[in-house]
């Protein structure tokens, strides 16, 4: 069932959103009084902020019918922009403070989005995939080659977030929030869109954009628009990256993590937005604890045959496997508009 | 000035590896429009195992024609086990493409390690060939260049002069209509796919010979290929040599002159490419 | 029934959260040291990782794997080579599996995060691996990070001055890949080759992965004396055959990973190519003393299918976990208060290991011997490298004066340069 639909039978139901999410958000506030450090920080927040960059991809893909590989290298350009005009270790940064480094982090990050989707805008398919990677790792070369301005192949270190309120929002729990409170806030950004006229409008042109340019639509700006609003979230999902690594290089945005992004997506499921957080802590888990379970050379064997087992068996990933199990599990609701 | 033409002619004759490799990628993408993202696994794999063959036997050209053969076959096997079951699903080829090629990879990393391989080409075409204004240039790579250029005009003539070859052109011109004539579709991918996976084979271990082999290669020509076939047009073949030149001069010349950013022109060629004419050079619009 | 049915999912959910709640809330409960140690046991450089795990379990075996009396814990993280991985490792075993030491990491850039990432976490103390990049302990060093081995430029003492006096080479060119850790190793090689009156009269930058020297090979001058080539032993096999194929014939200087097994496993006209290449590193494969030799026989008999030598690396991890656990002793495992006196002992050590006395200088930097050997052919027409001089107890500094070198400023592609 496509967002549109659902967001029809949540206001049959009379709430804005299922009730079961109402439930899932209690146990998220919840979670950090009863995990440990390592697990509220490397576990919550790191699924979280992975979740958003992913969700970036999601909107795009999902509702646009465009696969961007380059939603990472967005989320990294904010990084390394924040690092460039914050303060880092290298001793290479411009020094200003929080409250100018943030936005102008984002606004290039979203600048830089907007410029990738012009470029890419009248590639479709198969060429938007190639033309986005071509793009994350010419990105990736050159943060490693230029030493001037982005420190080459050791990056910046000593990347942490401002002291706010006498808090320090690196400390577990502050960070889970501050993580949780950006994630709610960008799912509820593209839950509203996919609804609003730009959503049904994206939707309706990732179907068939021949229509929906005969019927006066302008193909190309919505398109651009939608690589700006992903660009968006990508970029909060990269300030959020670099707070929690500490650090950011060129290893961070390399093909390695711009892929793990896109099968985080997929495996999550592309259809709603909760898909790429899902995934994102299935990775996450597996990443931190595969060591543990299994042999440790070979995790890539591993996330490579779920990856694939995922999308030979579940094209529309974990959500899809839900979707198919959830008839047995749970009895139809009354009347539920479709399926 | 000698420094000149010897770029040249390195950016020549690695244009003639990328045309190799890219040739067979190209070739997959044009027909059946899907992304093969493990053909630059394919490279390393057919490398590895012609690596192996060459070792036992003794023989390099054994060894580059194991290359050819057991890539074209697990190619076949791709084809029929698995792509067969997701025709006109292009986002879904390509994830599964990504998949195995990340697989793949760790494979080979655990059967062949991390350690790099050196081809024993025979003695004959090692060495450098004595040429005027540069003194003296490796034959091998020559060899390479007049190896492209044999396989380039093989390829031409496979697609314009024999019966398949034609029904390749046609299925990648209209792909519905090829099927609507009646001919055995699915076969026709199968033999496209299979000399696709073979052309990474073979030129994994011709490549290999000039520039070793060490995991990380299959990302680098995935990336060189899919930057020659959006420069030169998917599905054309004088396209793919096309790209070819074009991406392996700027790279050289990038080296030689530029060496700090010279990784970049090439995609920076790409990304303008792409935002001039998408369909890139010799492509047609979908 | 249907009743039954609704509650399935709350109840699913309720146990997932009971299995994160039991997962998260677990500690471990052992009475013993834990130390953790941390490796490329991923990717390309798994072979390297793999041996300096072994150096790390040598040292362990030597005491029965024991700290006063009990049973040491050994928790191992595995990285692949980037940062990023080093420290998601990293703060697995801190901040997880909660070691109290911990060794590694491999390789420089990691060593580099790695120290960032000590400063965060003060109540652990950090040991190296054979991570070798100079700023590691020179710029800003962390209060808690002891690196029991030499740097990149430490590596390369004697070797300029002997390509320079001996071998008679006044002009050079260099070869290196283009990040941190060849930097530091041409810096070492030029601070004594440029001192000397040596000229340095161009530097070519390999991008990382690069495997193509057609151009560099072309790019090559005609007047100099020699290469200086500071790749990786597969890399320089790689960019020998190219340059025999061109037709080149000059001389090689070797770094300290240039001239390794692999090299010198060289077959046909390249091996003859090779000998008499110069070379200095923290060890000597072919060193007659018997400290040595007991090492190299140690791990020979420890690990039948380890390397038919032990490297640099299962010779960095021993000599750093050897450190640890000679501390921990002298003072009775007592970590309390910070370490406060586990890191007093570190600092003020005097460590007897194969290759020599070690000590720690002001930065929490080793000092000791290093190695200049010469490539040579053996009676049965192999390969090997002979040692032709130990310089004893170099410093980090390479005998300059402290202030003088700080102000060189960082290691990069155009510092030092003498042309």
């Amino acid at each position: 069932m496509n967002p549109a639909q659902e967001g029809a039978q949540g206001k049959a139901t009379g709430i804005g959103v299922y009730p079961g999410y109402a439930v899932l958000l209690i146990l998220l506030l919840a979670y950090p009084w009863i995990a440990s450090g390592f697990w509220t920080v490397q576990v919550g927040a790191y699924s979280l902020i992975l979740g958003i960059i992913s969700l970036s991809l999601m909107f795009l893909a999902g509702y646009g019918g465009v696969v961007s590989l380059a939603q990472l290298t967005i989320a990294g350009c904010a990084g390394y922009m924040l690092a460039i005009h914050g303060v880092n270790s290298a001793g290479l940064g411009l020094g200003w403070p929080w409250w100018a480094a943030i936005p102008i982090a984002i606004v290039i990050a979203t600048l830089m989005a907007t410029l990738i989707g012009l470029i890419s805008v009248r590639t479709e398919g198969i060429y938007t995939i190639m033309i986005t990677l071509a793009i994350a790792v010419a990105f990736f070369y050159f943060t490693r080659q230029n030493y001037t301005v982005f420190n080459g192949f050791t990056g910046f270190a000593g990347l942490e977030p401002p002291l706010l309120f006498g808090v320090n929002w690196r400390d577990a729990m502050p960070f889970y929030y501050l993580c949780l409170t950006v994630a709610v806030l960008c799912y509820s950004l593209v839950l509203y869109l996919g609804r609003s006229n730009f959503g049904i409008a994206m939707q309706a042109i990732r179907d068939n954009p021949r229509r929906m340019s005969t019927l006066g639509f302008s193909v190309n700006t919505h398109r651009v628009l939608a690589y700006t609003i992903a660009g968006f979230v990508a970029a909060l999902g990269g300030v959020l990256s670099v707070w929690f690594n500490g650090r950011i290089s060129p290893g961070s945005i390399s093909t390695g993590p711009v892929i793990d992004i896109l099968i985080i997506a997929v495996v999550g499921g592309l259809g709603r937005p909760i898909g790429p957080f899902l995934g994102a802590l299935v990775f996450v888990l597996l990443e931190n604890f595969a060591i543990d379970l299994i042999d440790r050379d070979r995790f890539n064997t591993v996330i490579g045959i779920a990856f694939l087992a995922m999308v030979l068996f579940s094209p529309d990933g974990l959500l899809g496997l839900w979707e198919k199990l959830k008839p047995r599990l749970v009895p139809r609701r009354e009347g539920s508009a479709g399926t | 000035m000698k420094l000149f033409l010897l770029t040249l002619l390195n950016g020549l004759t690695l244009a003639a590896l990328y045309f190799l490799v890219a040739s067979g990628f190209t070739l997959v993408f044009g027909l059946m429009r899907n992304v093969n993202l493990a053909h630059g696994s394919l490279y390393l794999l057919g490398a590895y195992i012609g690596y192996d063959v060459a070792d036992f036997s003794g023989s390099w050209f054994l060894g580059v024609a194991a290359g050819f053969v057991s890539m074209a076959a697990a190619g076949l096997l791709l084809q029929v086990l698995v792509f067969r079951h997701m025709e006109g699903q292009d986002l879904r080829q390509t994830l599964v493409t990504i998949g195995i090629s990340i697989v793949l990879a760790d494979l080979m990393l655990a059967i062949w390690g991390g350690t790099t391989y050196q081809f024993e080409p025979p003695e004959w075409l090692y060495g450098a060939t004595p040429m005027p204004l540069v003194r003296a240039y490796p034959t091998y790579r020559l060899a390479l260049l007049g190896t492209a250029v044999v396989i380039g005009i093989a390829l031409w003539l496979f697609l314009n002069r024999t019966r398949i070859g034609m029904m390749i052109r046609a299925g990648v011109d209209d792909r519905e209509m090829l099927s609507a004539t009646g001919i055995n579709v699915h076969l026709v991918f199968a033999i496209t796919f299979a000399i696709g996976a073979g052309l990474a084979g073979f030129a994994g271990v011709v490549g290999g010979t000039a520039l070793s082999i060490a995991p990380g290669e299959d990302v680098r020509y995935l990336l060189a290929s899919l930057v020659v076939v959006i420069v030169g047009g998917m599905g054309s073949v004088a396209g793919a040599a096309i790209g070819a030149l074009l991406i392996g001069l700027a790279e050289q010349f990038g080296l030689a002159y530029s060496p700090t950013y010279g990784v970049v022109y090439t995609f920076l060629i790409m990304v303008l490419v792409l935002a001039v004419r998408p369909q890139g050079i010799m492509g047609k619009r979908a | 029934m249907s009743i039954e049915k609704r509650t399935v999912p709350g109840f699913k959910r309720s146990l997932l959260a009971a299995a994160v709640l039991a997962v998260s809330a677990s500690a471990g409960a052992a009475d013993g040291v834990k130390m953790g140690a941390l490796a490329t046991l991923e990717g390309a450089f798994t072979v390297l990782g793999e041996d300096g795990m072994r150096g790390v379990k040598m040292a362990l075996a030597e005491r029965d794997n024991k700290a006063c009396g009990q049973e040491i814990e050994l928790i191992t993280g595995s990285s692949d080579a980037s940062p990023d991985s080093a420290i998601r490792a990293a703060r697995k075993l801190v901040e997880q599996d909660k070691v109290e030491i911990l060794i590694g990491p491999l390789s420089g850039s990691e060593g580099l995060a790695v120290k960032d990432y000590a400063k965060t976490q003060p109540q652990v103390t950090f040991l190296n691996g054979t991570s070798a990049a100079q700023d590691t302990t020179l710029r800003d060093p962390a209060d808690n990070f002891f690196r029991w081995t030499t740097d990149g430029a430490q590596w390369q003492a004697g070797l300029g001055t002997y390509a320079y006096d001996e071998k008679g080479y006044k002009t050079v060119v260099a070869i290196a890949e283009d990040y941190s850790f060849p930097y530091t190793q041409v810096m070492g090689f030029m601070l004594e080759f440029c001192e000397k009156g040596g000229k340095v009269t161009d530097k070519f930058w390999v991008p990382i992965g690069n495997k193509d020297y057609s151009t560099i090979v072309a790019s090559i001058p005609d007047d100099i004396d020699a290469i200086y080539v500071a790749l990786g032993g597969a890399d320089a096999v790689n960019f020998l055959t190219q340059y025999e194929q061109a037709g080149g014939d000059k001389p090689l200087i070797g770094g300290s990973i240039t001239v390794d097994q692999s090299v010198m496993g060289s077959k046909g006209r390249r091996k003859s190519y090779v000998v008499g290449t110069p070379s200095a590193g923290p060890i000597a494969d072919a060193w007659d003393d018997p400290r040595w030799q007991a090492f190299v026989t140690t791990y020979q008999e420890s690990y039948p299918d380890g390397l038919p030598s032990p490297s640099l690396f299962a010779h960095g991890y021993y000599v750093n976990t050897l450190a640890a656990l000679t501390a921990l002793e002298a003072v009775d495992c007592d970590l309390s208060d910070g370490q406060a006196r586990y890191r007093a002992a570190l600092s003020s050590l005097e460590l007897e290991t194969p290759t020599g006395m070690v000590t720690l200088d002001a930065n929490r930097q080793a000092v000791a011997d290093i190695f200049l050997t010469e490539v040579a052919e053996a009676d049965d027409g192999s390969l090997y490298n002979k040692v032709v001089k130990v310089t004893p107890q170099v410093p980090q500094t390479m005998g300059m004066d402290p202030e003088a070198f700080l102000a060189l400023g960082p290691v990069g592609r155009d510092n030092p340069e003498c042309k």
